[in-house]
């Protein structure tokens, strides 16, 4: 029980993180000057230790979240070892029944992203500077979402994404203790909702991109 | 009123022991009447099978009046069949038609390995409530039943929760196989109350690593279980748990 309070506490820090995040990604409609001047203060604030910590902790959320999946899937998993030849569900839905499937998808996609973005092997990226000599975020996301394969993985990412926390950003309040009786039919719309949020913002940017709306 | 009679088709599991690997038997069944009780059938069923020299289905039952938990029947993929908060002992055959086809199976669960045929061990549930699910008395004189308030919304949270018969059909209809709503009932049935103080931090510790030591999986909360329960318990007391392990671990800083 400890893993799934772990699970929902990570949860809610990665949660906060990409409702930041697309917040912070949308500015890539408001022009280079914006996006670009963004990028720089992220990098610079409190003399670039600002970035890392925050780097820090999402790394360490992610992995205990990704552990706390591992391990309260292999108990459950477990706990059935002869199954049922018919078993109906009355109660739970799609995005539940799936959250390690959505889950594991979303990972690859992270690390995709990061490698993308972030981390750049190839270098593809590297020489993107703008007329301050910042580094021209702007520019690279807008060469990036021109390529409709790049576009493609974003979306099913984040269709994938929106599934997992339909069902997690609700389900963190019942494992917290937060649910009752009289609070359930608001919070089974949190999740839902955030999720319908996230995908439309998150979509955004692709396919806007794509549309021609950034440049 | 003459009653019509129906014939069905009954799908049903059939295990000689714990050993055994067990399969699905297909039996044509005839004569049932829309009056009797799921388990009235089975008792039809066993009593042509036994005139015919074949060996009977066993299954679980007691008081078959809804209220001592000893029947378990998975009935076509939904525990206790498809009557919301009605057990399978209560359970009438009106609600199939006739031709239907009837799988039955019996719970799935490794903490409940079967016994026979439809019978699984449920001690688990024993054990669990062995570690925690008391309340400490002092012997001798009753008290007045007035020296110890509760307050009305308590006094009813508590009774609902007590309302489980522990039959543990939330832990065969979980698609994870966790027994989080009969040990969260318990959990929950005394915390509301004030002769569950005392004990209250060691119970919910001790409940929950007993629940965990029996191999019951990790609530996922897909909610399967308040909708399939007899006894309609709510999952919040799964909440109500959540908060009293979170807030007794944190407390007793193990
Ligand atoms: C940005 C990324 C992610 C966010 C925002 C997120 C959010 C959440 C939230 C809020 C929950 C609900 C916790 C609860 O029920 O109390 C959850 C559950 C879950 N997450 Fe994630 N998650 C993310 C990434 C991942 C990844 C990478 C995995 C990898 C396998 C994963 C696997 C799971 C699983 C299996 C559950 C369900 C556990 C259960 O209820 O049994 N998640 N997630
Ligand atoms: S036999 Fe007692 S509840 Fe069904």
């Amino acid at each position: 029980m400890a893993a799934k309070a772990t699970m929902a506490v990570t949860g809610i820090v990665l949660l906060s993180f990409v409702l930041g995040h697309m917040a912070g990604n949308l500015q890539v409609f408001l022009g280079p000057e914006a996006m670009n001047s963004y990028a720089e203060f992220l990098h610079d604030f409190g003399h670039g230790l600002a970035l890392w910590v925050v780097r820090a902790v999402l790394l360490a959320c992610l992995v205990l979240h990704v552990a706390s999946a591992a391990y309260v899937v292999r108990v459950s998993k477990a706990a059935r070892p002869v199954g049922y030849v018919m078993k109906k569900d009355v109660a739970t839905d799609f995005a539940a029944r799936t959250m390690w499937m959505t889950g594991l998808i979303v990972l690859a996609f992270l690390v995709y992203h990061l490698l993308h973005f972030t981390i750049d092997p190839l270098g593809a990226y590297h020489d993107f500077v703008d007329a301050e000599g910042r580094h021209d975020v702007h520019r690279m996301v807008v060469t990036a979402f021109q390529s409709l394969p790049t576009v493609a993985v974003y979306v099913v990412a984040q269709v994938l994404l929106a599934i997992h926390i339909s069902h997690g950003g609700s389900s963190l309040f019942q494992t917290l203790g937060w649910r009752s009786p009289r609070n359930a039919k608001w919070v089974d719309r949190i999740g839902p909702t955030l999720a319908a949020v996230i995908l439309v913002g998150n979509l955004f940017i692709p396919l806007g991109v794509f549309a021609g709306l950034a440049s | 009123m003459e009653q019509k009679s129906m014939r069905l088709t009954l799908r049903v599991w059939r295990q000689d022991g714990p050993n055994d690997a067990g399969h699905v038997e297909t039996l044509q069944v005839d004569g049932i009447l829309e009056d009797m009780s799921f388990l009235e059938m089975l008792d039809k069923v066993n009593q042509d099978l036994i005139r015919a020299g074949k060996e009977p289905i066993a299954f679980d039952h007691d008081c078959r009046e809804g209220i001592c938990g000893t029947c378990s029947l998975m009935i076509d993929g939904v525990a206790h069949g498809p009557m919301k908060g009605t057990t399978a002992c209560q359970l009438h055959m009106r609600h199939f038609r006739d031709g239907d086809t009837i799988t039955i199976e019996p719970w799935r669960s490794g903490a409940f390995p079967v016994v026979k045929d439809l019978v699984v061990d449920r001690s688990a549930f024993d054990r669990i409530l062995q570690a925690g699910g008391y309340v400490s008395v002092n012997t001798g004189a009753a008290p007045d039943a007035h020296t110890l308030p509760v307050p009305k919304p308590d006094a009813d949270a508590a009774f609902d929760a007590a309302a489980c018969i522990g039959c543990g059909a939330c832990v065969a209809s979980c698609p994870n196989g966790s027994a989080m709503l009969f040990v969260a009932a318990k959990v929950s049935h005394l915390a509301r109350l004030p002769q569950g103080q005392p004990e209250r931090r060691k119970r919910v510790l001790d409940m929950v690593a007993q629940m965990d030591a029996e191999g019951f999986g990790a609530c996922s909360n897909h909610y399967e279980c308040e909708a399939v329960c007899p006894k309609e318990i709510s999952a919040r007391v799964i909440a109500e748990m959540n908060r009293d392990y979170l807030e007794s671990r944190l407390c007793s800083g193990s």
